[in-house]
C-alpha cells in the first residue's frame, strides 16, 4: 500500500530544527563576538580579530572569577554526589517509615525559586553572624545540586537487580566488598551524569550565588556585574571556550563508552 | 529533571511519588521499618541545616519590626504581620505580572518544545547516536553561561540588531518600535532560559510511549491528528506537567532576564524582593515577600497539578 505524505511527515523535522536554531542563535552570537574587535563596549560588529582569544584574562578580575566557579564547582559537586548517592541508595533499596517524607524533603528544594533559597539561607548567615564568601557559596550550592544529584542517581539504582548483590553475598563478599565490586561500578554512569548536572548547575548559577557570596565573584557574577559597564569580549572568548570543552567532553565520553562496548 | 550520560531522563514527579505500595523487587532483603540512617543522615542533616532551617528563619524574619531608633537594618523579633500586608497590597501587580510572564513562558516553551521532544524520542528512536546528539544539542546551551545568553539577546533584539529590522521591513513592528526593554523581550529570555527544562522531561515521557499504541489508534480509522490527542498527548501528560512545573516556577521567580532585557514596567516580584534585601536592607518585607511567593506558587501548582490529573482521568 503506498503510504500517504502526511503534514506531520514534513512538519515535525521542520519544527524540531526551528527550535534548535531559536536554542542556537544566542550561542552563535555569543561565539561570533568573541572575535569582535571591540575591545570595550561588545555590542556593534566592529572587524574580526584574535586578540581576545590570545589573552582572555586580559579583562581585570575575569580569570580569577573563573578560577572560583571552578574550586566552588568542584567542592559542591563532590559533597552533593557522594551526599545525594547514599540518599538515593537509602531511598530505593530500603523502606522505612519517614520515606514518603524524605523523598517530599528532597523533592521541595527543586521546586522552591532560586530567589526564595538564596534569601532564606541569606537570612540565616546573616542571624549566625557568618561572613559571606567562599564557604557560604559552595554550602548553598550543596544544597541545590543534592536533590538533583538524588533524582538521576535514583532512576540508575532502580535498574540494578539485587540479585547481583545478594550473588556476591553469596560468594562470601563482605557488604562493603558488594557494594565497591558490584554495586558502586554499576551505579558509576549514572553518579557520573549526576555529577556532570551538578557541576553543570553549580558553574551557571547566578542567583542564589549573589545572594550569598559578599565580596566574592564567580564568573556569572563577574559577568552581570561587568555588563552594566558593557561586556568585554573576554566573556564572549570564555563562554565560547566553556561550551566547546563542555562539547569535546561529552563527545570524548561518549567515544570512550563505544568503545569500551565494541572491545 | 536530571539528564544521564544513558541519555535517561527523570523528572521531579520521580522523586515526588513514592514507589509502589506493594514489595519492590528492587528493595534488598532487611529488616522493615528500620531506616538506613548511616546513608540518610548526612544527606538530610544538611537539608535540615541549610534548606529547613532557613526557610524557618525566614518565616520568623518575616513577622520582624525595626528596632525603634535603631539603624537602618536592625530589626527585633515580634509577631507583626504588617509586612505580608505591605507585600500585597504594595506589590500585587508586580505578582500578577511575574506570574503572566511566567505563563507566558511556559506556554512558549511548550510550544516550542514539545514538537522538539517528540522528534527526538518518536522519530529518532531506534538512533540512538541521532538522539544522544540531538540531546546533548538540548543541554548543550547550558554550557555557556546563563547571563551571557541572556546578554546575547540583548545584542540579538537591540535597536540595530537584525530581529528588529527584519520586523520593521514587514511592517510587523512600527519604524520607531523597539525590542529591547520591552515585556517581549523578557518573555522571549525567559522562554529561552528555561527551554531545556521543558524539553527534557517531555522527552522522557515519550521515550516510554509505546508506538503500537499509536498504530493501534491508526488500524481504528483515527485521523493522526485524533490519534495523537487520544492517544500520545495522554500519555506524554506526566512529562508535559514536570516540564512546565519545571519552567513556569523559575521563570516566575526569575529577576535577571527582566534586569538585562526589560524596562522599570517589567519589573518582576524576584527584582523586589532583591531590591528589598540588598538595597533597601528591609528584611522582613522581602522575607515576607519570598513566602507571599511561594504560597502563591504552592496554590497555584496544586491547583495545577489536580486539574492536569483530572484530564489525565477523562
Amino acid at each position: 500500500m503506498r503510504r500517504r505524505v502526511r503534514l506531520g511527515d514534513w512538519l515535525l523535522p521542520l519544527l524540531a530544527v526551528l527550535a534548535f536554531v531559536y536554542l542556537f542563535v544566542p550561542i552563535a552570537y555569543t561565539i561570533a563576538f568573541s572575535f569582535n574587535d571591540a575591545p570595550r563596549a561588545n555590542r556593534v560588529w566592529q572587524g574580526f580579530t584574535l586578540d581576545n582569544w590570545r589573552d582572555p584574562c586580559a579583562a581585570r578580575g575575569v580569570c580569577e572569577a573563573v578560577a572560583t566557579s571552578l574550586q566552588v564547582g568542584l567542592l559542591a559537586t563532590l559533597v552533593a554526589t557522594v551526599l545525594g548517592t547514599a540518599l538515593a541508595l537509602a531511598l530505593v533499596r530500603h523502606r522505612f517509615r519517614f520515606r514518603s517524607t524524605t523523598n517530599l524533603l528532597i523533592f521541595v528544594p527543586m521546586a522552591t525559586p532560586e530567589v526564595v533559597l538564596g534569601a532564606s539561607l541569606l537570612t540565616q548567615f546573616l542571624n549566625l553572624g557568618v561572613p559571606l564568601g567562599f564557604q557560604t557559596v559552595v554550602i548553598a550550592h550543596i544544597v541545590f545540586c543534592l536533590s538533583f544529584v538524588v533524582v538521576t542517581v535514583k532512576a540508575r539504582v532502580a535498574t540494578l537487580d539485587p540479585a547481583l548483590e545478594q550473588a556476591a553475598a553469596d560468594l562470601y563478599a563482605g557488604p562493603v566488598q558488594a557494594f565497591w565490586r558490584v554495586t558502586f561500578p554499576l551505579l558509576l554512569p549514572g553518579i557520573m551524569a549526576a555529577a556532570l548536572l551538578s557541576f553543570a548547575l553549580s558553574f551557571d548559577d547566578f542567583i542564589i550565588t549573589n545572594f550569598n557570596s559578599g565580596n566574592l565573584d564567580t564568573f556569572p557574577k563577574w559577568v552581570y556585574v561587568a555588563a552594566v559597564r558593557g561586556l568585554p569580549a573576554e566573556a564572549n572568548v570564555i563562554g565560547s571556550a566553556m561550551f566547546v570543552i563542555a562539547l569535546l567532553l561529552v563527545a570524548i565520553g561518549r567515544l570512550a563508552s563505544l568503545r569500551r562496548r565494541a572491545g | 529533571m536530571a539528564v544521564a550520560a544513558t541519555g535517561h531522563v527523570t523528572g521531579p514527579g520521580d522523586a515526588a511519588t513514592p514507589g509502589p505500595a506493594g514489595p519492590d523487587p528492587a528493595v534488598a532483603a532487611g529488616p522493615a521499618g528500620r531506616a538506613p540512617y548511616g546513608l540518610l543522615a548526612p544527606g538530610l542533616l544538611w537539608l535540615a541545616a541549610f534548606f529547613v532551617a532557613p526557610i524557618a528563619v525566614l518565616f520568623v524574619t518575616s513577622l520582624m519590626v525595626p528596632v525603634p531608633g535603631g539603624d537602618i537594618g536592625q530589626f527585633q523579633p515580634a509577631l507583626d504581620v504588617g509586612n505580608y500586608a505591605q507585600a500585597v497590597v504594595e506589590y500585587w501587580q508586580i505578582f500578577l505580572r511575574s506570574f503572566w510572564y511566567g505563563l507566558l513562558a511556559t506556554v512558549f516553551a511548550l510550544l516550542v518544545g514539545y514538537p522538539l521532544a517528540y522528534v527526538i524520542a518518536v522519530r529518532a528512536r531506534g538512533r540512538p547516536t541521532l538522539q544522544q546528539f540531538m540531546l546533548v544539542l538540548v543541554i548543550a546551551p547550558f554550557f555557556t553561561s546563563f547571563i551571557v545568553r541572556t546578554l546575547a539577546w540583548r545584542q540579538i533584539l537591540a535597536d540595530e540588531g537584525p530581529v528588529v529590522g527584519v520586523l520593521q521591513a514587514l511592517y510587523l513592528l512600527p519604524p520607531d518600535g523597539r525590542l529591547t526593554a520591552t515585556s517581549i523581550a523578557v518573555v522571549a529570555g525567559l522562554t529561552y532560559n528555561f527551554l531545556p527544562f521543558m524539553i527534557l522531561p517531555i522527552y522522557a515521557a515519550l521515550g516510554r510511549l509505546d508506538l503500537r499504541l499509536v498504530e493501534a489508534g491508526q488500524d481504528l480509522y483515527a485521523s493522526p491528528f485524533t490519534t495523537f490527542l487520544r492517544v500520545t498527548w495522554p500519555l506524554s501528560l506526566p512529562g508535559v506537567v514536570a516540564g512546565t512545573l519545571l519552567t513556569f516556577i523559575p521563570a516566575s521567580a526569575d529577576y535577571v532576564n527582566a534586569t538585562l532585557l526589560g524596562n522599570p514596567g517589567t519589573r518582576m516580584i524576584g527584582n523586589v524582593i532583591d531590591a528589598q534585601f540588598f538595597n533597601v536592607v528591609d528584611y522582613p518585607l522581602a522575607s515576607a515577600l519570598s513566602f507571599v511567593l511561594m504560597a502563591a506558587i504552592v496554590v497555584l501548582v496544586a491547583a495545577y497539578v489536580r486539574r492536569a490529573g483530572t484530564e489525565d482521568l477523562v
